[in-house]
C-alpha cells in the first residue's frame, strides 16, 4: 500500500464522536476498527487451537446469570479443567459472557466493555432473555435480541441454563474456534455502522465515543 | 390500636380507616395534614421505621395514592398513612427531614411516576432509567408492549399465549371454564 | 460532613487542617485542584456486589465523597405484573433475588392469599418454613464466600459456594428448580416431599455444621479478617431508625428486629427461634450475625424436619387460578429475609390482574444511602468488604 492510499483510507475512516465534549475528543480514537485477516491457513488453526484451550473470561455480571457463573468456578464443576478462568479487566479478557437480560444502562456498558476487549474475542449470551427476551419480552427496559447490538457466537437456552450446560456452551464454542466460524470481532468490523445505528437507537444519551480501543 | 385511631381523629381529619390485619392498618388522610400526622407518629407514638412510600395509579379517578407505610418496633405494627393526590399536578411535600433514606423513595417516584416532591434532594437525579424520553413508565397509560415492540427488535417465531385460550384449546378442555381447580382424586 | 475534619482510620491520623476546606458544613470538592481522583467502582468491577456502581471521589486512598448508581438490572417488574394474571405472576417475582428467591414465593403468595382470605393448610406451612430456612442458608453460605472474597481469601468462597451448591442439589429434588424454584403457589405448595428427602436434608445440614466449623476456625477466628472488619462501616443505633436500616445489619447494632419472632408467619411461633444481637455494629460484628444465624438456621431446619406432619394437604381449595379475581383490597406482607425485612405491597382492584406489586427489598436502604454515608473515610481497598457486609443484591433495589 502506498502512503496516499493510506491518507484516504484514513480520512474516510475517521469517526465522529459527536456524543463526547470537543476539548475531549482527541483523548479516544477516532479511527474505526480494522478487519483482522488470517495470517496463513496452518498458522492460524495452530493459533485457533491455542486460543480455544486458553478463554479468560470477563467477570461483568450483566444480569441474573452470573449466579450460575460462580459454582461454575468452584471444585464440583471447576471450569478451570477447561482452561477457562475469570479476568477482572476487559483488556486481559477473550470471552465476554452476556449473564441474560440487559437493560438499556447496561448494554451501554456491555458495547463500552465489548470493544475495549483485545481481538480475538468471543461472545457467549446466557439465558433465553438474549435470544429473544424471554419473560422480558414486553419489558420497557431490557433488549429483546441482543445480536442486534453485539455479535454473539454461543447462546446457551434456558432460565438459568445449568451449569453443565454452561459448559456445554463453553465446549460448543471450543468447537467453532478450532473451526475458525468465531468471526465475531470482524463481523462487528465489517458492519460496524449498523451495529451502531442500532445501539445509538436505544441508548438515548450516547456521551461516550463511538468507538473504544 | 384503636386509642390510637381515637387521637389522630381528635388530631386531623381521617378520611378512611381500613384494619387488614391485626398488625396491619390503613388510615386515609389529607395532604396537607401528612407531615403533622407523619412526625407525630414517629415522634411520639413509637412508628420510628419508614419500611416504604410508594404510588398506586388510580387512573380512573385521576389520582394518585401515596402509601407511607411506618412500623412500631414495639407493638410490631404496620401502619400505612394514604394520601390522595391529583394525577395532573403531581406534587407532594417532601419528607426527608423525618426520614434520611426517604429521598430515595422520593427519587425512585419521581422518575418512574412524574411525581415531584419539591426541596427533596436529589430528586431529579436519574435513577434507574438513562436518557429517557417518554412519560415516566410506571403511569397506568404507558404502554409498555408497544413501546419494546417499536424500540428493540423481535426475533420472529416467538408467540404469546392468553392462558385461559391456550388452556382451552390445548390442555385441560373441560376444566378452563370452571370456577374451581379440580384434582384427579376428587 | 463534620467527621471528615477529624478523621481517625486505625490508628492513622490524617492530616486535615488543609482539605477539604469546609463551607457551611460541607466540603468543598473542586476536581479541578487536583487534589482529589475520580474513581468509578463498578459496573465492570469485580469488587462491587451484583451490577452496580459507586462513583467515588478519592483523596490518596481515602474516599471523601461516594455516590451510588444503580438500575443496571432494572426489569421493570412492577410494571410487568401489572399485565400479568396473578398466578403469571409467580415466574417474574422470583427473579426479584437471585441468590434467595423464595422469599419473594412467599411474600406474594401470602399477600394474594390474604387479600382473597384463603388459609392454607397446615402441613404447606410446614413445607414453606423448610423451604424459606434452606434458602437462607443458601443465601448465607453464599455470602460467606463474597466475605471472604472481598477480602482476598478464595478458598472460603470455593468451600462455601460449593457446598452452596449441594444445597441447591435439595432444591432441584424438593421443587424441580436449581435456582428459581416457584414452589409456593397461592393455596399452598407444588408438591409434597420426595421420598428419602429427610435423610438427605439431615445428612447435608451435619456436613454444613463440619464446614461451619472450619469456617469457623479459618476465616471468623482469622487475624487478618478481624483486623480488617473491626472498625470498618460502623452502623449507631441512631442510625437504625433515620436510615431504616433492618435485619442483621440492625441487629449488629442491638436493635431487637428480626420478622420472624417479632411478627411471626408461617410457622416460626412453633420453633424455637433466638434473637442474635449484638452491640458493637461494626462489620465484623454483622459477620458474626450471620455465621450465628446459618448455625441457627440449621437447627431450625432439623427441628423443622422432624414436626412436618407425614399426612395432610398442601394445597388449600383453590378458585381456577385461570380467570382468578381477587377482591378489591391492599395488604403488606413482610418475611425475613437475610438481608432483613423483604416486603411486598400488593394492591388489587377487583380484576384478574394485580393494581400495583412493589417489592420492598432490604438493600433498597442499605445499598444506596447507607453505603453513600459508611463509604466516607475509608480505604478505597475496603469498600468492597464494606458493600458486602452490608449484604446487599442490586435486584432487589431497581427491581
Amino acid at each position: 500500500m502506498n502512503k496516499k492510499h493510506m491518507d484516504e483510507i484514513e480520512n474516510q475512516m475517521k469517526l465522529a464522536n459527536a456524543g463526547i465534549p470537543e476539548k475531549e475528543r482527541d483523548l479516544f480514537a477516532d479511527a474505526r476498527p480494522v478487519k483482522v485477516d488470517p495470517f496463513n491457513k496452518y498458522y492460524e488453526g495452530f493459533l485457533n487451537w491455542a486460543r480455544s484451550r486458553s478463554l479468560w473470561m470477563l467477570a461483568f455480571g450483566t444480569g441474573c446469570g452470573a449466579i450460575e457463573l460462580r459454582p461454575l468456578m468452584t471444585s464440583r464443576y471447576d471450569m478451570s479443567r477447561y482452561g477457562i478462568a475469570p479476568r477482572p479487566t476487559p483488556r486481559q479478557a477473550s470471552v465476554f459472557i452476556i449473564g441474560g437480560y440487559s437493560s438499556i444502562k447496561t448494554i451501554k456498558r456491555i458495547v463500552r466493555s465489548y470493544e475495549q476487549m483485545q481481538g480475538p474475542k468471543y461472545v457467549i449470551a446466557l439465558g433465553s432473555c438474549t435470544i429473544n427476551g424471554g419473560m422480558y419480552y414486553d419489558s420497557y427496559n431490557t433488549i429483546n435480541r441482543l445480536d442486534y447490538y453485539i455479535p454473539v457466537d454461543v447462546y446457551i437456552a434456558g432460565c438459568m441454563p445449568r451449569p453443565e450446560a454452561l459448559i456445554a456452551g463453553f465446549n460448543r464454542l471450543k468447537e467453532k474456534i478450532r473451526a475458525g466460524e468465531c468471526e465475531g470481532m470482524n463481523e462487528y468490523t465489517e458492519k460496524f455502522d449498523w451495529y451502531k445505528s442500532n445501539q445509538k437507537q436505544i441508548i438515548k444519551d450516547w456521551n461516550m465515543p463511538d468507538y473504544n480501543w | 390500636m384503636e386509642q390510637l385511631i381515637r387521637k389522630i381523629k381528635g388530631m386531623v381529619s381521617l378520611k378512611a380507616y381500613i384494619k387488614q390485619r391485626d398488625d396491619l392498618h390503613f388510615i386515609t388522610v389529607k395532604k396537607e395534614q401528612l407531615e403533622l400526622i407523619l412526625s407525630h407518629l414517629k415522634n411520639n407514638e413509637g412508628f420510628t421505621h419508614l419500611a416504604f412510600l410508594q404510588a398506586v395509579d388510580f387512573i380512573e379517578d385521576g389520582k394518585f395514592q401515596l402509601t407511607y407505610m411506618l412500623c412500631n418496633y414495639e407493638t410490631n405494627v404496620n401502619l400505612g398513612v394514604l394520601v390522595l393526590i391529583d394525577r395532573d399536578k403531581a406534587e407532594m411535600n417532601s419528607i426527608h427531614s423525618l426520614w434520611a433514606h426517604a429521598w430515595q423513595y422520593q427519587r425512585e417516584l419521581f422518575e418512574l411516576y412524574g411525581i415531584d416532591f419539591p426541596g427533596s434532594p436529589r430528586v431529579h437525579e436519574s435513577f434507574v432509567l438513562e436518557g429517557w424520553d417518554e412519560i415516566p413508565p410506571m403511569r397506568r397509560d404507558f404502554d409498555t408492549l408497544e413501546y419494546s415492540d417499536q424500540t428493540f427488535y423481535q426475533r420472529p417465531g416467538r408467540s404469546t399465549n392468553d392462558p385461559a385460550e391456550y388452556m382451552k384449546e390445548k390442555m385441560y378442555k373441560n376444566y378452563a371454564a370452571s370456577p374451581m381447580i379440580r384434582r384427579d382424586n376428587e | 460532613m463534620s467527621n471528615l475534619s477529624k478523621c481517625k482510620y486505625r490508628g492513622y491520623e490524617a492530616d486535615r487542617s488543609k482539605y477539604p476546606e469546609m463551607e457551611n458544613g460541607k466540603a468543598v470538592i473542586d476536581l479541578d485542584s487536583h487534589k482529589y481522583t475520580k474513581i468509578w467502582q463498578g459496573p465492570q468491577h469485580p469488587g462491587v456486589t451484583g451490577n452496580m456502581s459507586v462513583e467515588l471521589i478519592v483523596n490518596g486512598d481515602e474516599i471523601v465523597h461516594a455516590k451510588t448508581h444503580v438500575g443496571y438490572l432494572h426489569r421493570g417488574f412492577e410494571k410487568l405484573m401489572e399485565r400479568r394474571k396473578y398466578i403469571q405472576c409467580f415466574p417474574l417475582v422470583c427473579r426479584i433475588c437471585v441468590p434467595e428467591p423464595d422469599t419473594n414465593e412467599y411474600c406474594v403468595s401470602a399477600a394474594m392469599e390474604d387479600l382473597a382470605g384463603i388459609t392454607v393448610p397446615e402441613k404447606a406451612l410446614w413445607l414453606r418454613t423448610l423451604n424459606l430456612e434452606m434458602s437462607r442458608v443458601a443465601s448465607f453460605l453464599m455470602w460467606i464466600g463474597g466475605q471472604a472474597g472481598s477480602l482476598g481469601m478464595g478458598t472460603i468462597g470455593q468451600w462455601t459456594v460449593g457446598m452452596r451448591d449441594f444445597w441447591l442439589d435439595l432444591f432441584e429434588e424438593m421443587t424441580g428448580g436449581r435456582v428459581y424454584h416457584m414452589y409456593m403457589i397461592p393455596g399452598g405448595v407444588r408438591k409434597d416431599l420426595p421420598a428419602g428427602f429427610k435423610e438427605k436434608t439431615r445428612e447435608l445440614i451435619t456436613r454444613t455444621g463440619k464446614l461451619m466449623d472450619d469456617v469457623d476456625k479459618s476465616f471468623m477466628s482469622n487475624v487478618i479478617v478481624k483486623s480488617r472488619l473491626q472498625g470498618l462501616g460502623i452502623i449507631t443505633p441512631e442510625m437504625v431508625d433515620e436510615y431504616g436500616i433492618v435485619g442483621p445489619n440492625a441487629r449488629a447494632c442491638g436493635r431487637e428486629c428480626d420478622i420472624r419472632i417479632n411478627n411471626p408467619y408461617v410457622k416460626y411461633d412453633q420453633l424455637d427461634v433466638k434473637m442474635i444481637t449484638s452491640t458493637v455494629g461494626d462489620a465484623y460484628a454483622r459477620a458474626q450475625i450471620r455465621y450465628q444465624e446459618l448455625r441457627q438456621s440449621l437447627d431450625l431446619m432439623s427441628q423443622i424436619l422432624d414436626r412436618i406432619p407425614e399426612k395432610g394437604a398442601i394445597q388449600a381449595k383453590m378458585p381456577n387460578l385461570v380467570n382468578w379475581k381477587i377482591p378489591a383490597g391492599q395488604t403488606y406482607i413482610k418475611a425475613e429475609s437475610t438481608r432483613g425485612e423483604h416486603g411486598f405491597y400488593m394492591v388489587s382492584d377487583g380484576s384478574e390482574k394485580p393494581r400495583r406489586v412493589f417489592a420492598r427489598g432490604a438493600s433498597y436502604t442499605h445499598a444506596i444511602a447507607v453505603l453513600e454515608k459508611l463509604a466516607v473515610n475509608i480505604s478505597l481497598s475496603d469498600l468492597a468488604a464494606l458493600m458486602v457486609s452490608l449484604h446487599t443484591c442490586p435486584p432487589e433495589i431497581e427491581r
